[in-house]
């Protein structure tokens, strides 16, 4: 059956072409450009967003094409959002994805492609990334106004998004490799974008180090996809097809499977902030606001979670997810969950709790993958993005027009919920949808991978699940408490807390905008940071925000799944080719993916336990129903929280730990063999070296190749000495040299014939 | 009338013409020379035409004679002007190309 394409899925090699020339087109005339930049960047975006959803749309409508079972009938607007009767009939229609790629190069056998692979999974991460990265961009127009690196600013947003749309439509392992690296330099770029402070830099470096270390992993898991596809089929090929053909068929041994996955799992370890090099994380809030939304919710750390969704028959075969108890994937996934959880309980900057949140919900997805739940884990991924990035551009917004540009909830926050009710709304259906509170978009994607893990065989990681579900509600109550409610903390009689040495992170923001005048474009720098009181921030700012509120509740709904039986984000988004699903590799002895319907007993359970957590957290913060300081005053909680506080020793391990071990006694062993072993080796190399280089000189190029080229001009100055003699200049003499020629020629012939 | 007895006498004329080439001191007799080696060599192609009832050999002398005078135009200019050059007319002055 022929199934329908389409402008958008055969053009995708255009969404990240389009910011990238935005970010050339930024970085060229930037300086000319001045505050146009943004328009520039927000032009792209647009562009690109249109695209996204014009791809979403006829990707649903090949879906649709394929469960009818005839050819392109219906048009592609009359097919969004028709009701199938696939999930009933249990039998789905294979859908290949689009897959158009150009040779890179080609050598001896090996050929490299680079190109697009659009299918369900690339298609709904287009939309995602497309829409955070659109919004993002049109709130830092308000964010950063005035900022001093204001154009280099939104070059760089335009790079990160080009960069991960080029991840997101990569046919091949290599080619994501490459955009994961990009992805990886614009994070660095912009989490050190107010350099000038130390901290900041030192953020930045950070990030990028600790993301390198589990690239290393990665980079092996990269080369070894090809080697599984060889093992396969007789020819490598990086594709990723081909990749998840060759994991499913059987053909390869489990030893390399293991490695290649394990090998990926660290690059997800490192990008996506998992435990134990989740660390970075809290530090990259030292960017500005907008940028951590979209790392948070769009970019950079979801690239791992993507990366573990586009290659999963690695991991479903080389962990063996699909019959077995427990697995790295699962345990990394369920620790993460719970330690990111703890840490954000003890924040005082709202951004790091958010981050800390953020490695929670990462935790969630890899724990979902772990545990075989592909779907739930992506659907997580899609809806976290959305109230993440809510939940950041709102404590964006509270520290731009509410607490004078700092992020500390404790002292510069409180009672905000008066002032700037937009932000106040926003951020509470937010954390609803973090919590898991039904039927915001959150309760949907947890409840799935919660009841993936209790259907099989990992109901340790249910229990996890629900822990966490509880003490994300927890925190969260304490975020909103101690930034929304109480008493105004801020406002030190006009001061702005910028002057604060102390605060360092957080107040970097405002060095940026003491320059506003410095740049051209902004001559009317007038928004209110003078302002004593806090206020609502403009529309620029609250617009996005209920875009995001609005996505924030209603992204779930796509698998409405009680009463309406919508199941919209599996039949159009789940892979249907190379994939583990029943009757596909049957033959193979691969186990499938497991399909769990919705549970009502388990949903009201895991409501029940957020609102269980946010009724806790309300005694304890609204009531103190446990005094004005438990952890002071109890020995058990105070330990707990000195460990919470130092998180859990981790960077003081890594720091004083792995570095400190780095750079005392492997830098001096390394300095000794440098000393002793390599420059001796090299002096005797030298000196060798020396030697034979006189011999050489001396016997073989002096006397062999001289000699014979000297000989050679001897010999014909000699005979030319010889020969002009004949040439006496006597016309006579040449007359008889002639006729002797002649003759002789004459004679030769007489006696031929 | 043999055939032979007119090659024997081009050879003749051919052999005198040679020599007188080689030997003479004087370029216009080294010149005369030349249109005497010419000489045989027409004899000898009349005499082939005649012998086989082909009208190409004389056709052949004739056009020889025609090169021969023109030779002969150009050889006396060239002596005219190494005389002028040189206020001498021996071959064996003419070696400025010596090597």
């Amino acid at each position: 059956m022929h199934l329908p394409s389409g402008f958008f899925l055969d053009h995708a090699w255009l969404i990240p072409l389009i910011p990238a020339v935005s970010f050339w087109l930024i970085l060229g005339f930037g300086k000319r450009f001045g505050a146009r930049a943004a328009y520039c960047g927000i032009a792209a975006l647009s562009a690109v967003w249109v695209l996204a959803v014009g791809a979403v749309i006829q990707w649903i409508h090949r879906v649709n094409v394929a469960d009818d079972g005839k050819g392109g009938t219906v048009s592609a607007l009359g097919a969004f959002g028709r009701s199938l009767a696939r999930a009933e009939e249990g039998k789905s229609a294979a859908v290949a994805p689009v897959i158009h790629a150009t040779t890179w190069f080609q050598n001896a056998g090996v050929k490299l492609t680079v190109g697009t692979q659009i299918d369900g999974l690339a298609v709904m991460m287009l939309f995602v990334v497309a829409t955070i990265a659109l919004l993002v961009h049109i709130y830092s127009f308000e964010y950063m106004r005035g900022d001093r690196r204001f154009t280099h600013y939104y070059a760089a947003l335009s790079l990160f998004s080009a960069s991960m749309l080029f991840l997101v439509v990569a046919s091949n392992t290599l080619q994501l490799l490459v955009g994961w690296e990009l992805v990886g330099l614009c994070s660095f770029m912009l989490i050190g974008h107010w350099w000038e402070e130390k901290p900041n830099s030192d953020a930045a470096l950070k990030a990028f180090l600790t993301t390198r270390t589990g690239d290393i992993g990665l980079l092996c898991g990269v080369i070894m996809t090809f080697f599984v596809v060889q093992r396969a089929t007789g020819t490598g090929s990086f594709d990723i097809l081909a990749v998840n053909n060759a994991a499913l068929s059987g053909k390869v041994g489990h030893t390399l499977l293991l490695m290649c996955a394990v090998g990926l799992m660290f690059g997800i370890i490192g990008k996506s902030g998992q435990f134990p090099l989740h660390t970075w994380l809290p530090d990259a809030m030292a960017g500005p606001t907008p940028v951590s939304a979209l790392i948070h919710a769009a970019t950079m750390v979801v690239a791992g979670v993507y990366l573990g969704a586009r290659v999963y028959p690695i991991f479903w075969q080389g962990f063996q997810i699909g019959n077995s108890h427990v697995n790295f994937m699962a345990v990394i996934g369920g620790i993460t969950v719970i330690i990111g959880a703890g840490l954000a309980f003890v924040q005082d900057d709202i951004k790091k709790v958010l981050a800390y949140s953020t490695i929670s919900q990462l935790g969630y997805m890899v724990m979902g993958l772990g545990v075989g739940a592909w779907t739930a884990a992506i659907f997580h991924l899609f809806t976290h993005a959305f109230f993440k990035a809510n939940l950041f551009l709102g404590a964006g917004s509270v520290s731009h027009s509410g607490s004078h540009h700092s992020f500390d909830m404790k002292k510069d926050m409180g009672g905000l919920r008066k002032y700037m009710p937009q932000t106040f709304w926003t951020f509470v259906i937010g954390t609803g949808a973090l919590a898991g509170i039904f039927p915001l978009a959150g309760f949907w994607s947890k409840d799935e991978i919660l009841a993936t893990a209790g259907h099989g065989n990992y109901k340790a990681f249910l229990i996890v699940g629900l822990v966490g579900a509880f003490m994300t509600a927890a925190y969260m109550t304490r975020c909103i408490y101690l930034t929304f409610f109480g008493e105004y903390r801020g406002g030190h009689s006009g001061e702005h807390a910028h002057g604060d040495v102390a605060h360092g992170v957080d107040d970097a923001h405002v060095h940026g905008v003491d320059d506003a005048h410095a740049v051209p474009g902004f001559g009317s720098h007038d928004d209110g940071h003078g302002a004593h009181e806090p206020h609502e921030s403009p529309p620029l700012i609250t617009v996005p925000l209920w875009i995001l509120t609005f996505l924030s509740i209603t992204a779930g709904w796509l698998q409405f799944e009680p009463g309406l039986h919508l199941t919209k984000f599996r039949d159009w988004f789940q892979p249907r080719v190379a994939f583990p699903l029943p009757g596909l590799f049957s033959a193979n002895h691969v186990a499938t993916i497991p399909d769990v319907k919705f549970s009502a007993g388990l949903a009201t359970i895991s409501v029940a336990i957020a609102l269980a957590g946010v009724g806790l957290a309300y005694l304890f913060y609204w009531k103190r129903a446990y005094g004005q300081d438990a952890a002071a005053h109890n020995a058990l909680l105070g330990a707990g929280k000195k460990f919470l506080v130092n998180k859990y020793y981790l960077d003081a391990l890594y720091t004083d730990g792995v570095i400190a071990a780095v750079k005392g006694p492997i830098a001096n062993a390394a300095y000794w063999v440098n000393q002793y072993v390599i420059d001796n080796v090299l002096r005797t190399t030298g000196r060798v070296a020396t030697v034979v280089a006189r011999f050489v000189y001396r016997y073989i190029d002096q006397r062999g190749v001289d000699g014979i080229y000297n000989g050679t001009a001897v010999v014909t100055g000699e005979s030319g000495g010889l020969l002009r003699k004949l040439q006496n200049g006597r016309l006579q003499e040449y007359a008889l040299f002639i006729l002797i020629g002649v003759a002789a020629v004459a004679l030769a012939l007489a006696i031929r014939f | 009338m043999a055939l032979n007895q007119f090659l024997l006498l081009a050879a003749f004329l051919f052999a005198v013409g040679a020599y007188g080439v080689i030997t003479r001191r004087h370029t216009v007799l080294v010149l005369a020379s030349v249109e005497l080696m010419l000489t045989a060599v027409n004899l000898n192609l009349v005499a082939f035409g005649a012998f086989n009832n082909d009208p190409v050999g004389q056709v052949f002398a004739l056009f020889v004679l025609t090169i021969a005078a023109a030779e002969v135009g150009v050889g006396l200019a060239i002596v005219l002007l190494i005389y002028r050059n040189l206020r001498s007319s021996d071959p064996d002055d003419v070696d400025v190309l010596k090597g």
